[in-house]
């Protein structure tokens, strides 16, 4: 479980003769080690992932160019003459080196609706996602911590029991329902209450970008999908940053700064809170990665011109190359963040450089 | 002879009562958590709907050609929660789609919890270079994107429910097998395994008679916490068009409301319903977990 269990899995699992070579190499130059350990464990997982990803669109099809062209072909020829554009022809392993060499020189193929190159499209498609997960994981994850720091600290509170039963409730909803319910009262207007947002897109049609005007127009559209997305993140952060708070709280270390005389506040601030903030930097980090997948939905709901709508809009076609690119793109965003998150947790925490 | 055999019955004897004591302890410190008990009533209550579907609303409401209502029509006396836009109840969807989640979130956490705790075992229990290569394939599998990962699937296989199952089942397994992973490794090390090495036990019987014995509670208590997520998962995949287009599940009514406009029409009967009953069980499935985490994790502790 990603959400009620704590965020380091991997560390209690990290082997004792790890643990004695890096004693025994004393604490100076580990941290050089653990950096290339990650990367290198992170380029294991981008082959694997280039292998899945030619597994799922050339292997698991059986026929590849039956499935990928379904509907698009009457006669043989048509047929023969596909395979041959996408090397299809080929023998599989000549098909998986055209494939590596076209995807690390940046080549993901062509659109088969939009008649663009893949890459292009989504470095196109991007910018909205970033703004719309970039946006919503800050505020969550400000919120979040608040919350849950406030909840672990008065813990049995009336204050704790609503922000807990409320986050459970979140954590327990599909986002995109939260979305749809938000477009229906306050886009559509329900009952008393008028429409007071746009049901979606990113701006309107007459609105110039780069104005005032015209920022505040994509903020005015872009308002209910972050309110929906912060609701979402933010339950999972308040969980995570209280239980990972209420396992220090029974910390010598507190006692210690407790019989200091500090106040509350401060042993709350700077001694627990610090500590308790590990794991979740961990989590936000991580489910930064999961900025495709998590903007899927909201997209789709909202019809924001990202990566996601890109995804779901391909789903219909279907459009394999962007099908592809997006898959490649969002494990690529999955890797990238876990990675960053172990090296962050590395230089925060000393002890899990093994 | 006869001796030997009666110790031997009455060790067992033994050991099945521990056994029913533990039951019985577990039990009464289950009930002690209120929120796991209102949870476990709420699922019972949908389970009970799921399983009795055809005796509530017969399997004839399901049909469109055999619909009788009008087109989104608002909860009357005689349909309770209206029409969807084919003039089927809601109320009768409602109750066959518990069905489809609970089977789907089941389903898909029978094969994570498998493939899991097989993989987590032997990980953690035979280490050396084996343990090391399945540990780095866990974590290539955790850092697979499941929604693009289901987009993928069924465009290439095609839509069906067993497709759905496997992807979550395929892409919720490496947590469960990180956690039995690192369980496995603190308890290789106790004295009572090393005793039982001393005594000439092999690697199946100290699996099958230790280590299983002793990870499955938290094997338990996490698969709790995953059909909660798969149950979510398989809403997703439904709302998204990817589930079985034959099948009623919540997901699917939701994507129907969702393209026939229900939203700017304001027929709200056929959006609040559906998620109402995802969130309910989603986050009766959570708390029964969390309740079960403390009661069979003691360590965990008060203060939750």
């Amino acid at each position: 479980m990603t959400i009620l269990g704590r965020a380091d899995y991997g560390r209690g699992g990290e082997s004792q003769e790890d643990n004695l070579d890096s004693a025994s190499s004393g604490r100076h130059g580990t941290y050089g080690r653990y950096l290339l350990g990650r990367c290198l464990g992170s380029l294991g997982s981008l082959a694997f992932m280039l292998l899945l990803s030619f597994f799922l669109f050339r292997v698991l099809p059986g026929d590849p160019a039956r499935t990928l062209g379904r509907g698009r072909f009457t006669t043989p020829e048509q047929l023969d003459e596909f395979k041959r554009t996408y090397g299809l022809d080929q023998p599989l392993p000549q098909q998986f080196l055209t494939f590596l060499q076209n995807t690390l020189s940046g080549d993901l193929g062509i659109s088969l609706r939009y008649r663009v190159p893949v890459s292009d499209l989504i470095l196109d498609r991007m910018w909205p996602t970033i703004l719309l997960v970039g946006t919503s994981t800050i505020l969550a994850g400000a919120i979040g911590i608040w919350l849950g720091v406030r909840g672990a600290w008065e813990r049995g509170s009336k204050f704790d029991k609503v922000s807990t039963g409320g986050s459970l409730t979140l954590y327990s909803m599909p986002e995109w329902w939260l979305g749809l319910l938000f477009i229906a009262v306050f886009a559509v207007g329900w009952g008393p209450i008028p429409g007071l947002f746009p049901t979606g897109g990113l701006h309107s049609i007459d609105a110039e970008p780069g104005t005032i005007s015209g920022v505040l127009d994509t903020i005015w559209h872009l308002f209910l999908p972050v309110l929906t997305l912060t609701l979402a993140y933010l339950a999972d952060y308040a969980l995570i940053m209280r239980s990972s708070l209420l396992d220090e709280l029974g910390e010598d270390y507190l006692t210690t700064a407790r019989a200091k005389g500090l106040r509350d506040v401060q042993v709350r601030n700077r001694h627990a809170v610090r500590n308790a903030l590990l794991p979740t930097t961990t989590v936000v980090a991580l489910s930064l990665g999961f900025v495709v997948t998590g903007a899927i939905t909201i997209e789709t709901v909202f019809s924001i011109p990202g990566l996601g709508l890109l995804a779901t809009e391909a789903l219909t076609v279907p459009d394999y190359w962007v099908l592809q690119g997006t898959f490649l793109v969002a494990s690529f965003a999955v890797i990238l963040a876990n990675l960053a998150a172990n090296l962050v947790y590395g230089l925060l925490d000393p002890r899990v450089r093994t | 002879m006869s001796t030997a055999s009666a110790t031997r019955e009455s060790a067992r004897a033994l050991a099945r009562d521990r056994r029913r004591q533990a039951w019985s302890r577990n039990w009464r410190t289950f009930r002690s958590h209120r929120s796991g008990l209102i949870g476990l009533a709420i699922l019972t209550g949908f389970a009970v709907v799921a399983v009795l579907a055809p005796l509530i609303a017969p399997a004839e409401g399901l049909e469109v050609t055999k619909a009788t209502g009008g087109v989104l029509e608002p909860p009357s006396s005689e349909y309770w929660l209206g029409t969807d836009d084919k003039g089927r109840s809601v109320l009768t969807l409602l109750i066959w789609g518990a069905r489809i989640s609970l089977f789907v979130g089941l389903a898909a956490t029978v094969i994570s919890m498998v493939i899991g705790t097989l993989i987590g075992l032997t990980s953690g229990y035979f280490g050396g270079w084996a343990g090391a290569i399945l540990f780095r394939v866990t974590e290539w599998f955790l850092v697979i994107p499941f929604l693009p990962l289901a987009i993928v699937m069924a465009t290439v296989l095609g839509r069906s429910l067993l497709n759905i199952v496997i992807v979550i089942g395929v892409t919720s397994w490496p947590g469960t097998a990180l956690l039995i992973r690192a369980q496995t490794l603190t308890i290789r090390e106790r004295p009572y395994l090393e005793r039982a090495r001393v005594l000439g036990a092999g690697p199946s019987h100290q699996i099958r008679r230790h280590i299983l014995p002793n990870v499955m509670p938290m094997v338990f208590a996490n698969t709790t916490l995953t059909v909660a997520v798969a149950i979510l998962t398989e809403t997703t995949l439904s709302f998204l068009g990817l589930g079985d287009p034959t099948r009623v599940s919540w997901g699917s009514m939701l994507d129907d409301a969702f393209s026939v406009g229900a939203i700017t029409t304001g027929a709200w009967w056929f959006i609040v319903p559906p998620g109402v009953c995802v969130v309910l069980v989603v986050l009766s499935f959570t708390l029964v977990g969390q309740a079960l985490e403390e009661v069979l994790n003691p360590r965990l502790g008060a203060g939750r």
